[in-house]
């Protein structure tokens, strides 16, 4: 099998409780290159705790995650030392957050937030840094005069584009999504969803992105995951499971919002 | 050369939020489409016609039977494939057009009528210039064509998404009423694309109720009969 017929990240059986609250319970999935897998489900389904998990914020009571690193070939990262799960995470995983505040940093300048994560990687070279930056703000079309401006002097939306930049600059396999559109207005969101289904494919980077939105994950996602009281309880490519539902939770999901 | 094969194909729906009512649409079923065909779906409304388009499209999940499609020189079954495999057939075997688009925030009509094509591997400009072709034919202004189509009238949203529809030149294809409340000239140009789509070699199924495009189109009729309700 040649890479491209490998999954990037192979997670198994994981749990997780609360005290008494079981917020994941015998989770596993694939993820292959390239691919957007939505988790969809309503608030306290366990979705936002797996992907805490997934990026190493939060530590599992049980499982497995295999993830196939470009350098360092497969690592186990539940059981990888701290050291070598910080360093794949940094060049080879992105986080957006469903708050740009939580994901940027507010009291630097939006170069200086596209720039660090590749200093974090080795690059020096301020005027190349800043060309970059300056590449990133036309992708995610934040005018370039805003450079040197605090992101907390910018719109919602264009702090989440900010923050999709922060987080694709190093050009990662693995994205991680809370939310992305979440606190946004409509007509904002829809630019947002069309810029990330765009950056996504031509950066051919793997998703995994958590929304209770049915709309935003028909638009983006390849394949769904419906979670409920912290278990999967349907899962499959995403027009199917949108169009012919088959628990009696998708069903009433999906019943429950207009025209996805 | 057999390009769908339908065999046994058995739909119920489960209605989970009525009490569990049990909706039967396809039973036993049976369909062998070759290349060069095109077969029309006929039946009363709630035969389960276009039930049966999207099983085949692996749309629907049927509770048995296969749905054999040629992919690749050899036949898979779309039912039981996995989800990149079905992917993978959409973008290189199997299109499915319907009067419906689906709109996509602020991307340009010319580039959703490309997107199959681009995503079966062509280059962009012989795309763009085989999606110019289609809108021109179709008779979309050209200077519509730069614009997300979210606010054209709904005949010219439905034109769009026929051109999107055979823009592939998919060896495979279903339509499932392309033709729905299109004006003569216009539905006369939509009966053009499916001939010339079938003499290429296309296998095609196709759900129309007006006659005059049955008669042009069909080469073959396929009766299904209305299903007792069994619930």
């Amino acid at each position: 099998m040649s890479a491209l017929e490998m999954p990037l990240l192979n997670v198994e059986g994981i749990n997780k409780s609360f005290g008494r609250q079981q917020a994941c319970r015998e989770v596993s999935l694939e993820l292959w290159p390239g691919e957007v897998l939505g988790i969809v489900g309503e608030s306290g389904s366990g979705k936002s705790t797996l992907l805490k998990i997934l990026a190493g914020r939060l530590p599992a009571d049980s499982g497995f995650i295999h993830y196939r690193s470009t350098e360092e070939g497969i690592v186990e990262l539940l059981g990888a030392n701290e050291a070598q799960r910080r360093r794949l995470m940094r060049r080879e995983w992105g986080f957006v957050q469903q708050h740009a505040r939580d994901g940027l940093r507010m009291g630097f300048s939006a170069g200086a937030n596209i720039g660090e994560p590749m200093m974090a990687l080795g690059q020096r070279d301020y005027g190349h840094l800043r060309n970059i930056a300056k590449d990133w703000l036309r992708a995610v079309e934040i005018p370039e005069e805003r450079l040197d401006d605090a992101p907390r002097t910018f719109s919602g939306g264009m702090q989440q584009r900010l923050q999709i930049a922060r987080n694709l600059v190093t050009h990662p396999r693995i994205v991680l999504m809370d939310e992305p559109t979440g606190g946004l207005d409509v007509s904002v969101q829809a630019r947002l969803l069309d810029l990330l289904r765009r950056l996504v494919h031509e950066h051919n980077v793997a998703v995994i992105l958590v929304t209770h939105d049915l709309g935003v994950a028909r638009l983006l996602a390849d394949r769904l995951m419906v979670m409920r009281r912290g278990q999967v309880v349907e899962a499959g490519l995403t027009d199917q499971l949108l169009d012919d539902p088959q628990h009696a939770y998708t069903q009433l999901l999906v019943s429950s919002v207009l025209g996805v | 050369m057999r390009m769908i094969d339908v065999q046994a194909l058995h739909k119920t729906f489960t209605l989970h939020l009525r009490g569990g009512a049990v909706l039967p649409v396809l039973r036993n079923m049976d369909l062998a489409v070759q290349a060069g065909e095109c077969v029309v779906l006929q039946g009363p409304s709630g035969a389960g016609k276009s039930t049966l388009l999207r099983a085949v499209y692996g749309n629907y999940r049927p509770q048995s039977g296969r749905v054999l499609l040629r992919h690749d020189g050899g036949m898979v079954d779309i039912v039981t494939a996995n989800p990149r495999q079905v992917i993978d057939i959409r973008r290189r075997s199997l299109g499915y057009v319907t009067q419906f688009l689906r709109v996509i925030p602020r991307v340009p009509t010319l580039d959703i009528v490309a997107e199959p094509l681009l995503a079966r591997g062509a280059a962009l400009p012989r795309a763009r210039e085989r999606a110019a072709e289609l809108l021109e034919r179709l008779r979309i202004p050209r200077k519509l064509w730069d614009l997300p189509p979210a606010t054209f009238s709904g005949g010219e949203q439905q034109r769009i998404n026929i051109a999107r529809g055979f823009c592939a030149e998919f060896p495979i294809l279903l339509l499932d009423e392309p033709t729905a409340s299109l004006d003569q000239d216009n539905r006369r140009i939509v009966i053009g694309l499916i001939d010339e789509a079938r003499k290429r070699g296309s296998a095609i199924v196709a759900i129309v109720h007006d006659a005059e495009t049955r008669t042009a189109i069909a080469t073959r009729l396929a009766p299904m009969p209305a299903l007792e309700a069994a619930a």
